[in-house]
């Protein structure tokens, strides 16, 4: 067993010490059904002479009952382990496999390639270092939908490392080109994706080349071998040692004078005599020792499972977390975070779920489902919901503050599952995302400064009433770039102030020239300029005034959140409805053009969507109706609605 | 290497204890089954570690067929209870004790059913444990390669592959209803040579019936079996031969194979176990009942 060493049978002393000093390297494998993948588990295990004869026997039973390979040797079958995926010729869950070699003990995290199982795939690759990404070098295979899939889950879990191995190059004549060109396409593709190291390795894992050896068949190819790769591919520095946390697992007291906070060490090193401080109660003191069953020792550090002991008799109990007082996490009881999927039963905004963080269990809700991610195009499209083995933007609010880091800056505490809060069982595992970097433009949620006053006007509502004889109220006029919404609140504005009314217009092209100079066209940048003009028109509103805002304001959750900014009772919605083919015959700025020519990624109405508003308290059919008509509408429902 | 990394079994080790720590913190009632084997020395060490300066804070429990090794109670007696002061909970199928079930007998499956299987149900729901520790690593079996580090069994025990929890990073769920229990295995990412290597550094005691001696053995059912008492029949006693014999796992002496060997000392059986051609389950009867027999066995409760 194991791969052969001539030490083992001259010097077995010497053998031990050499592996003594292994490290270790876990990797996960994924590639589509036929790209081979069970085939290099299985040779790389029987290469490494990982498998024993009477396994090996036995093997040779299955390969002549299920085999596919014509009853003759079939590596694959050493790694499919239930009896049901064995005759079904497809491995269905995440399975562990073991081999080493004299520099490292590796971990196999084997993972499907199935089209439904990216909650395997996300399982497989949460402990890992590296990826194995298969693909068929064939004609009409290379990268594939599902390659791009696995590619995005690999980066999305935070795997640094990966290997694309080009199998089954014994099929395409072992030709460089068809190599060279499988490399590009992948590159072309990855670019999008946060992934630093890559290599490419030209191999047949059936046949076994470029994996242990260089391939005669690949005279050109001078990169290193596959298992060359893994034994060699630097990992040390991946982990956190510079951020300590230490999420205390359980308190040890076996009597009066021993106290000790058991754990293991998520990131970073502590020191005997470090000053440390426990969250969330702020708590400080210093590590008087470090406690070991051999012995105490004058420093720790990630990944080691140490007890510490305080100088003070300070209070910290399981789910704490105790870091360095210059050097802390976030500690909130909000945050953004990416959610892979896991349960039939799907994510609901609004709904209880139990949250895993670390040491610590608590409640929690998915107050907002931002957008789905397609794993194939890694487009974000609004949805009411996730389903099994969807990936979604989602902002979390636990019901006590949790202290995390972002998954990209530590793995340990920047993860988390969720929980049914019914049947128990494991729904969804999330990532968090580290605000100060992932999005600083959506600030819906973000809260004020608690040292912050509110202020309270002298002035009251009523008295403004009274003196402008109106109520405040906002009309978003909400419609296509061009289907006549900035006419329209002209006309109004024109008409009220006629009637001796105190109207203020604010649009979207306004205030890009100047409260929202800074912000683009993305979906979230598009969102936060209608936030602030909600803010804006809040504070005309609170001033007495009556506020017409034109926006394109194309998505419906953003237009919620407004009219809970603004105050739903003074906030009215009219939709300026007018066919796409109308705004573009009407579009006297040439948007519609420009946005033809790619010159407006994103521009509704041509790549962008516009949602329709739900129940919108008035329609302008700007195509049916002149500006003057529609303005005339919007005055007469003020009237109705008692504001003027 | 630099001075803050670990070795991969430093690495094994602290994972271990993260698993012991998490599981006592967070269930009721723990237990960790404990069958005097190699791989219950090695979790038990494990432990140890995690909990010190304190003792485990839980029993152990060893389902006694009766028939293991006379070595094997010796060890507990002397190092487990003696020594380390572990309070260690027994429990045999008394049904199956009166009805005098004999392994030479009955032979390996339904000795096994009903002295392990029925045992262990019975002892977990007679203590009530919510979760008990198993020795049990994936690189075992083909079926154990896919088994969660908590595996969820349901009121009646029972495993389903098809319905096991996602388990990432080191997050582990253990919210049961009452009644559903978990078997957590913090071994297993252990190898074989893993655990032998981690006894030799760690100086872990463990029963002598590992190290070669010369043992009388006979040949039963394809296998060399020791013989440990005269409840072995007559009749295969009288075939008994001297011979250099050591067990690369332990349990009941009349279901468990010898292999010939003179290595005794640690390093020697792991040179041995290194150039060894033939797997340590090939030594247990019961993994030779066809088919995915260890996957069968779990089903109906087996840890």
């Amino acid at each position: 067993m194991s791969h052969q060493s001539e030490l083992i049978a001259t010097d077995i002393d010497a053998y031990l010490k050499q592996h003594e000093n292994k490290e270790l390297l876990r990797f996960l494998t994924c590639g589509s059904v036929d790209d081979g993948k069970s085939t290099l588990i299985g040779r790389l295990l029987f290469d490494s002479k990982m498998v024993y004869e009477d396994q090996l026997a036995a093997l040779e039973v299955d390969s002549k009952k299920f085999g596919t390979t014509g009853g003759g040797f079939d590596p694959a079958l050493l790694t499919d382990g239930l009896k049901a995926e064995r005759e079904q010729g497809i491995t269905i869950d995440v399975a562990y496999r073991y081999f080493s070699t004299a520099k490292r003990k590796f971990i196999i995290a084997d993972c499907p390639g199935h089209e439904q199982y990216t909650r395997n795939m996300a399982t497989g690759a949460s402990t890992c270092d590296l990826a194995i990404i298969l693909i068929d070098a064939r004609p009409d295979h290379g990268v594939m939908e599902q390659t791009k899939r696995h590619s995005f889950i690999v980066s999305l879990l935070g795997i640094k490392h990966v290997l694309v191995a080009v199998n089954k190059m014994d099929l395409v004549d072992f030709s460089e080109e068809r190599f060279d060109e499988i490399i590009q396409e992948y590159r072309d593709f990855a670019t999008r994706l946060d992934m630093p190291d890559q290599h490419f390795v030209p191999i047949s894992a059936l046949n076994g080349d470029n994996l242990l050896e260089h391939s005669e068949n690949t005279p050109w190819y001078e990169g290193s071998t596959l298992m060359h790769h893994l034994e060699n591919v630097h990992i040390a520095s991946d982990r956190n040692l510079i951020d300590f946390r230490f999420p205390v697992q359980y308190v040890n007291r076996p009597n009066l004078d021993f106290r000790g906070f058991c754990g293991t060490i998520a990131s970073g090193v502590v020191k005997k005599g470090d000053e440390v401080m426990s969250l969330p109660s702020r708590a400080r003191s210093r590590v008087k020792s470090i406690v070991t069953f051999d012995g105490n020792v004058d420093e720790a550090f990630a990944p080691q499972a140490i007890t510490l002991t305080t100088e003070d008799e300070i209070d910290i109990s399981r789910g704490d977390t105790i870091v360095r007082p210059d050097n802390l996490p976030q500690v909130t009881d909000r945050f953004d975070a990416t959610v892979v999927w896991m349960a039939d039963e799907p994510l609901l905004p609004g709904r209880d779920y139990i949250i895993k963080h670390c040491t610590r269990l608590a409640s929690c809700k998915v107050t907002t489902l931002r957008y789905r991610i397609d794993v194939n195009t890694l487009h974000r499209t609004p949805t009411p919901s996730l389903g099994l083995n969807e990936i979604g933007r989602v902002l979390i609010k636990a019901n006590q503050p949790l202290s995390f880091d972002g998954y990209r800056d530590n793995r340990s505490t920047g993860a988390f599952i969720l929980i049914d809060r019914v049947s128990n069982i494991t729904v969804g595992a999330g990532m968090i995302l580290d605000r100060k970097t992932a999005e600083q433009s959506d600030h819906w949620d973000d809260e004020a400064s608690e040292s912050l006053e509110v202020r309270t006007s002298p002035v009251t509502a009523e008295e403004r009433e009274a003196r402008y004889g109106q109520k405040a109220a906002t009309v978003l006029l909400t419609g296509m770039p061009a289907a006549g919404k900035t006419p329209i609140a002209n006309a109004i504005e024109r008409m009220l102030f006629d009637r001796g009314r105190a109207v203020v217009v604010i649009d979207g092209q306004n205030m890009r020239r100047g409260l929202s100079r800074d912000l683009g066209f993305s979906t979230d940048d598009r969102s936060e300029n209608v936030r602030r003009a909600a803010e804006v028109a809040k504070t005309l509103n609170n001033a007495g005034l009556i506020t017409i805002a034109a926006f394109v304001a194309p998505h419906e959750e953003v237009r919620q959140r407004a009219a809970e900014v603004v105050g739903r009772e003074r906030f009215l919605v009219a939709h300026v409805a007018a066919p796409v083919e109308w705004c573009r015959e009407h579009d006297d700025q040439g948007v519609y053009t420009k946005a033809d020519a790619g010159e407006m990624p994103g521009f509704t109405g041509t790549s962008g969507e516009y949602e329709v508003p739900a129940k919108p308290d008035l329609v302008l059919p700007t195509s049916e109706l002149s500006f003057d008509e529609c303005a005339a509408k919007v005055v007469e429902m003020l009237e109705a609605r008692g504001v003027i | 290497m630099s001075s803050y990394s670990l070795t991969h079994l430093k690495q094994l080790e602290a994972e271990s204890i993260h698993i012991i720590r998490e599981v006592v913190s967070e269930f009721r009632n723990p237990v960790m089954l404990f069958s005097m084997g190699k791989d219950s020395c090695v979790m038990l060490h494990l432990a140890r570690k995690a909990f010190y300066p304190a003792k485990p804070p839980f029993p152990l429990l060893l389902i006694d067929t009766t028939w293991n090794f006379r070595a094997m109670y010796e060890f507990r007696d002397r190092y487990i209870i003696g020594e380390l002061g572990m309070e260690c909970l027994v429990h045999s199928n008394e049904e199956g004790l009166k009805q005098g079930l004999n392994p030479f007998v009955i032979g390996s499956k339904a000795f096994t059913e009903v002295m392990n299987l029925g045992a262990l149900r019975q002892a977990l729901d007679k203590y009530d444990f919510d979760a008990a520790f198993g020795g049990g690593r994936r690189d075992e079996e083909k079926s154990r390669a896919k088994e969660r580090v908590y595996s969820f069994r349901n009121a009646e025990h029972a495993w389903d592959p098809k319905n096991q929890r996602p388990e990432l990073w080191n997050l582990y769920n253990g919210l049961v209803h009452k009644g559903e229990q978990i078997r957590a295995f913090p071994l297993s990412n252990w190898t074989e040579l893993d655990i032998w290597q981690y006894i030799h550094l760690e100086d872990i005691q463990i029963v002598p019936a590992y190290y070669a001696a010369e043992r009388e053995v006979v040949e039963f059912d394809g296998n060399l079996i020791a013989v440990d008492d005269d409840r072995m029949p007559e009749e295969l006693r009288k075939t008994a031969k001297p011979m250099w014999v050591r067990f690369r796992t332990l349990g009941c002496y009349p279901l468990t194979g010898a292999t010939p060997s003179r290595a005794s000392t640690l390093p020697e059986i792991i040179q041995e176990m290194l150039l060894a051609t033939r797997s340590e389950r090939e030594g247990r009867a019961i993994d030779k009942d066809p088919g995915a027999s260890m996957e069968e066995k779990k089903k109906q409760g087996y840890y």
